[in-house]
């Protein structure tokens, strides 16, 4: 976050809808997967966004990549709309896939794989493309090359079909990446390898990096700030440190407290855990999200207004009554 | 593994090998453990070892390409290797030991309500009950496992994960088995869910007094309910023991690698991979079959270790403490 490192981007009022028909045309509501997130990301950072399952955060790494038209709000990369970017935004962008073997195309080796995107995109010439290949080849690690070139997606382990992803992801260069929930099929000791892998070539290239998560865990490895998501809003925003230490958030405390460490003593305790689950993104309740699960709620206050974003210490934002 | 406790479960030299196009892949590999009454026993270790296949050569629940199966499984003083499939399934599995299988709780019937499944189960393995009777019994499992009572005449796809994770653990409550074998049961679910069906767990654990086998490869999360854990590598068990020496200081160098490569939200601590792959379980390396990968190894690596049991009572398969 160094004052040289101008804004990659910033996401403003970011709404993603789906609609919901019954019958195929009789209109029943919206699934509000998105709904009113803003944040910045600057060139060279890392920001994890982390939230349960359903909580929209694999919608909102869609929308900024451009798959998913926003509903409402703005993506704006490098100062300029997404959509006025037209397709070089994709080449700017790399994605980094949860399921890495359904992200890899089974038909093709590795070469066609990584091909593929210079392919499309008109870049080098024969040559330079083969060299590029290489390139990120021993950038990833799958070495020696030329075993890795010609191998299917089958023939690889689970730890390095990630890696192919990721190698295809770097292979234009992109100036960000997107990798959502990256390690979440992996084994635990792969896992760490291909964190320190991404965060060497974030490091290395000076990429930006929004990496989705459920697993707070792993967060304290990889990026500088954390956005906790719950039912389609962001709730609390921290740099690392400071969210793990001084939670603010009712749904962030709940969270951390939930996350076992290995220990034994974890067998002799009961977890303090707020009942219920997250809310349908069909009719969410009204005031704020959480208030249907949270433990200080205060009536007549979190189940009317939702509650706008409060500062309560220089750059670690909680929305919640609480710190009004 | 403890003398403390009444042993419920002793497995001896269990051996499940799989007959493949490619070879006989060794996927259980001369297992020995014990599971005492009322304990629970976490197995752990990275895919591909052999934990979901232990669990299955347990409950006798083999695909039809085994090409060994073999060993001794003892529970209350009979050897069910020597009891027929028919007495198996009859006098075994769900009166003795019950299965929530992996992803289970994606695999309930879809078209018949929830509540008519576990009572399934009761009225499938106990003779002369009715099925009134069972269907009072689901309440009564329904009320331990934390499952709303009027959630016994919804469908499955009416229900959340956690929900349909609850009706699969009752499912294997009902019949109230002194051991329940747990394979990843909360690995698809998310933190806060799966905290709260690790609170149920306990509290069945504490009421019901029944044995866990815990199959993960989850370590933290194992941590919630360990009280004795076994590592597991490349179809073998390469230490055992009581969970608090495993968890805080893991004695065989894979155990101690794979504690090291856990992350952990509440301390800094540098993580650390294990370089390599796992072998195949094809043609396993002859000797230590971690030594490959193996930063502690020295010439006796070659040969096969033994299982060395230390001073605190846990065992360890490795030459460094022979």
């Amino acid at each position: 976050m160094s004052v040289e490192n101008g804004t990659l981007l910033a996401v403003e009022d970011l709404h993603t809808w789906f609609e919901v028909r019954k019958w195929g045309f009789v209109h029943v509501g919206y699934v509000r997967a998105v709904d009113g997130v803003t944040f910045s990301l600057d060139q060279g950072e890392a920001v994890t966004v982390v939230g349960e399952s359903g909580c929209g955060k694999s919608t909102l790494a869609r929308t900024i990549l451009g798959l998913y038209p926003p509903t409402k709000g703005e993506v704006r990369f490098l100062g300029k709309p997404i959509k006025a970017w037209g397709r070089r935004y994709h080449s700017m962008l790399g994605y980094v896939q949860q399921d890495p073997y359904g992200a890899l195309p089974p038909f093709m080796n590795l070469r066609r794989i990584l091909l593929e995107p210079m392919v499309i995109n008109r870049i080098g010439t024969k040559r330079e493309r083969e060299e590029r290949i290489r390139q990120v080849l021993e950038e990833v690690k799958l070495t020696p090359v030329e075993d890795f070139l010609g191998k299917f997606p089958h023939m690889l382990s689970g730890g390095q079909q990630q890696r192919a992803v990721i190698a295809r992801s770097m292979v234009l260069n992109p100036k960000m990446i997107v990798a959502d929930e990256p390690v979440s099929m992996l084994d635990a000791s792969v896992r760490v390898e291909i964190l320190q892998l991404l965060q060497g070539i974030q490091k290395a290239h000076n990429l930006g990096v929004i990496y989705i998560t459920h697993d707070l865990s792993t967060v304290r490895y990889f990026s500088e700030r954390i956005f906790v998501m719950y039912a389609a809003k962001i709730v609390e925003k921290a740099p690392v440190k400071e969210l793990l230490g001084n939670p603010l958030h009712p749904y962030t405390k709940a969270l951390l407290a939930a996350i076992p460490d290995p220990d034994p003593e974890n067998a002799k305790v009961f977890k303090e855990v707020p009942p219920g689950e997250p809310p349908s993104l069909l009719r969410p309740p009204t005031g704020c999200r959480f208030h249907p699960r949270c433990p200080h709620k205060i009536e007549g206050l979190c189940d009317r207004e939702v509650p706008p974003e409060f500062e309560p210490m220089p750059g670690h934002f909680a929305s919640c009554w609480l710190y009004r | 593994m403890r003398t403390a406790t009444e042993t419920l479960l002793k497995v001896e030299d269990l051996k499940l090998y799989f007959r493949t196009t490619k070879g006989v892949v060794q996927a259980v590999d001369g297992v020995s453990f014990e599971v005492g009454k009322a304990r629970s026993v976490v197995v752990v270790g990275e895919s591909g070892c052999g934990k979901s296949s232990l669990a299955k050569a347990i409950l006798r629940l083999l695909p039809r390409n085994v090409h060994t199966y073999s060993g001794h499984i003892y529970m209350d003083g009979v050897d069910l290797m020597s009891l027929s499939d028919e007495e198996f399934r009859r006098n075994v599995r769900w009166v003795k030991i019950s299965y929530v299988a992996q992803g289970a709780m994606n695999s309930l019937n879809p078209v018949i309500k929830v509540g008519e499944q576990v009572a399934e189960a009761l009225l499938i393995h106990t003779d002369g009950v009715t099925r009134r009777e069972a269907l009072e019994r689901v309440q009564e499992v329904f009320r331990f496992v934390g499952v709303p009572l009027d959630f016994i005449d919804r469908y499955a796809f009416e229900l959340s994960g956690g929900m349909r994770q609850r009706v699969v653990i009752a499912m294997a409550l009902i019949t109230h088995p002194p051991l329940i074998i747990l394979d990843e049961p909360t690995s698809a679910l998310d933190v806060l869910t799966q905290a709260n069906i690790m609170n149920s767990l306990k509290r069945i654990k504490k009421e019901m007094k029944v044995a866990y086998f815990l199959i993960t490869h989850d370590i933290a999360t194992s941590s919630e309910l360990a009280e004795d854990a076994i590592v597991m590598y490349a179809g073998q068990i390469v230490e055992m023991g009581e969970a608090g020496h495993f968890y805080l200081t893991p004695k065989h160098p894979y155990s101690e690698m794979l504690m090291a490569s856990v992350p952990t939200l509440r301390e800094d601590k540098e993580l650390r991979f294990i370089p390599g792959q796992p072998p195949s379980l094809i043609n396993p390396p002859t000797g230590c079959r971690f030594a490959p990968r193996c930063p502690k190894r020295f010439s006796m690596c070659d040969s096969e270790p033994p299982m060395v049991e230390l001073a605190d009572g846990r065992k360890v398969k490795c030459h460094l403490y022979g």
